[in-house]
């Protein structure tokens, strides 16, 4: 598959501090390559739901998206499309070049290696420790005992779960945890990263952290889409928006200007505020 | 590397879950203890109903003027009609002993020896005894049943002892036939159903599984593996109790009770091991199908 060898990419990039050019709405038409690509996509359920209704959008490399909307407005729909958990009543949708409905379903497992996924329920193995979740992403893959006592480590450093590695799911906070889901997601860094509602169980502050979390990650070339409806954190972040309502896309915009190459740190310095601090702080 | 981390997964998941890996591990004993007394006791029942019908045989009583040519010339009729295995001569001498040593009272009454020569006719199969029979017995001339030789008085006549026998026989047979059938698929599904049980349980799990790229057999393995371990633990543990049961309360029964030691059931050794693979077969298969459901994500 075509992004898998895109790893070393975003090492490298890692390595010469990226990246991002400014998005623009519709990025597809500024030129760059689109990793995602949804092309007049719909998706009736078989109760007779609309869960999307004729999207066209695409993301290219590198970009930070916000898909918003209100509950039901069709996110979650989309992230599940592109894991192939759903396929597309109608419409194409590509990832990397590739149209997700040639790919066989015994293909699926080596598709969705390819992307790290993130939910608002974090989804972590209850019986197993910090430690093992994260090696479980790389079990999968068949990677040697020695490539995971390498790398498991090191990503849980960066997430900042050094001192939680043997504990279980339930001993670990609701932030915590949803590190541990972004170290488990990005251990293989995948080229693309999704996380529907990622704060939609965390307070304000909390939600900051796994915010800048995600911006750094998006930082070391992974493109990344994130599901909310926190309206609030979708200004304050001030990155391109999606928005969907009842399953149509209604708005697709950067909202605001914002630094190009603004550093975690001021990132969340911008995102905490002077004045401006998230309600509930 | 692959196999050891399929292993280390089961072991996990066993310790992790000791709560349903124990009710799935009681039922499999308890089905296997239930198979183990039930396949003996069937087994011993079919044991005694083809006792009962070996013991159907066909008496062709001699003349008492009979010589010892006639009796010749009368084995090797007999032998000649189809279905006959094998017969068996009693003189009325021998005949005589037997009866007065079982009624010395009766017999000592008597002066001289009422009894016959007597054939004891044994079928190749206890269900053509009454074929045989009419064989033996060709319609006479005059009407009347006759006799394939002049030399032999009579063939015994228990025509409706005979049909009764086989049929109630046939009817023990077929009765625990269909009970083992019953109580097979009872196990199996009473097995498979716990097993669904402490899937369901984990459905999530295998949702996870699948979404961080996991192949279905990559899940799959360690699910196998645990139902062969629990299969294996809960035959094992049958087998202490069967094994235990029979040597501390059967053992000495079966001196003094024959039926227990009905020498026609299985063999002690051959049922513990139909046991155990049994155990395991069905556990093992039972979870790797039952997560089929799960895998459809
Ligand atoms: N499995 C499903 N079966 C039927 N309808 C569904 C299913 N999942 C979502 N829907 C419907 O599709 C629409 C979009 O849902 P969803 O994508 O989950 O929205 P969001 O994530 O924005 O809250 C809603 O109307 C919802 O009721
Ligand atoms: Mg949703």
């Amino acid at each position: 598959m075509a992004i898998s060898d895109s790893k070393d990419r975003s090492r490298r990039s890692a390595a010469v501090a990226p990246v991002t050019r400014s998005s623009k709405p519709a990025g597809a038409a500024s030129g760059g390559q689109p990793v995602v690509e949804f092309r007049g996509v719909s998706k009736h359920y078989d109760g007779g739901d609309v869960g999307l209704d004729q999207a066209t959008f695409s993301v290219v490399r590198g970009e930070f998206v916000f898909l918003v909307g209100s509950t039901g407005s069709g996110k979650s729909t989309v992230m599940r499309l592109l894991i192939k958990e759903l396929d597309a009543t109608e419409g194409t949708i590509r990832v990397a070049g590739h149209d997700l409905e040639e790919i066989a379903r015994k293909r699926v497992p080596y598709y969705r290696r390819n992307i790290g996924v993130v939910f608002q329920d974090f989804k972590l193995l209850p019986n197993r420790t910090v430690y093992d979740n994260v090696a479980y992403a790389l079990q999968v893959t068949g990677s040697s005992r020695k490539e995971i006592r390498n790398k498991v480590p090191d990503i849980l450093r960066m997430t900042g779960l050094s001192t939680k590695l043997h504990n279980y799911p339930d001993q670990l906070s609701g932030g915590e945890q949803q590190r541990v889901s972004i170290a488990r997601a990005f251990v293989n860094h995948p080229p693309l990263l999704l996380a529907d509602e990622p704060t939609g169980n965390l307070d304000p502050e909390t939600s900051i952290d796994i915010m800048r979390l995600l911006y750094r990650i998006n930082r070391a070339g992974t493109t990344v889409l994130v599901a909310t409806h926190d309206q609030a954190m979708v200004d304050k972040m001030r990155r391109r928006v999606i928005e969907l309502s009842r399953g149509r896309i209604v708005r697709d915009e950067a909202t605001g200007l914002y630094a190009r190459d603004e550093t975690t740190r001021e990132f969340a310095h911008r995102m905490r505020g002077d004045g401006t601090r998230p309600p509930g702080v | 590397m692959k196999l050891g981390f399929f292993l280390r997964e089961a072991t996990r998941a066993m310790r992790r879950n000791a709560a349903p890996t124990f009710a799935a591990l009681a039922t499999v004993t308890v089905t296997m203890i239930m198979l183990g007394v039930f396949i003996p006791i069937v087994q011993a029942t079919k044991g005694a109903a083809n006792t009962v019908r070996g013991r159907v045989l066909v008496d062709v009583y001699m003349k008492s003027s009979a010589t010892s040519s006639d009796e010749t010339r009368v084995r090797k009729e007999l032998l000649s009609v189809p279905h006959v295995k094998s017969v068996e001569f009693v003189s009325k001498a021998a005949a005589y002993a037997q009866q007065s040593k079982q009624d010395p009272a009766a017999y000592a009454l008597l002066a001289s020896n009422p009894l016959p020569d007597t054939f004891h006719v044994v079928p190749d199969n206890p269900s053509n005894v009454l074929a045989i029979r009419s064989s033996l017995t060709p319609p006479a001339t005059g009407g009347g049943a006759g006799t394939i030789d002049q030399a032999i008085q009579t063939v015994s006549n228990h025509k409706d002892d005979t049909k009764k026998i086989l049929e109630v026989t046939n009817l023990v047979t077929i009765t625990a036939a269909v009970l083992t059938v019953l109580l097979t698929l009872a196990s199996v599904l009473l097995i498979a159903n716990t097993i669904r049980l402490s899937l369901f349980a984990r459905r999530r799990e295998v949702e996870v599984m699948k979404l961080v790229g996991a192949t279905d057999w990559f899940i799959r393995w360690p699910f196998v593996i645990e139902g062969i371990v629990v299969g294996a633990a809960g035959a094992i543990a049958a087998i202490v109790v069967l094994g235990v049961t029979k040597v501390a309360l059967l053992d000495p029964l079966a001196n003094d009770w024959t039926l227990i030691a009905a020498p026609r059931t299985i063999p002690f050794a051959a049922l513990l091991a139909v046991l155990l693979a049994a155990g395991v077969i069905v556990s093992s298969l039972g979870s790797g199908l039952s997560l089929r459901r799960f895998l459809r994500v």
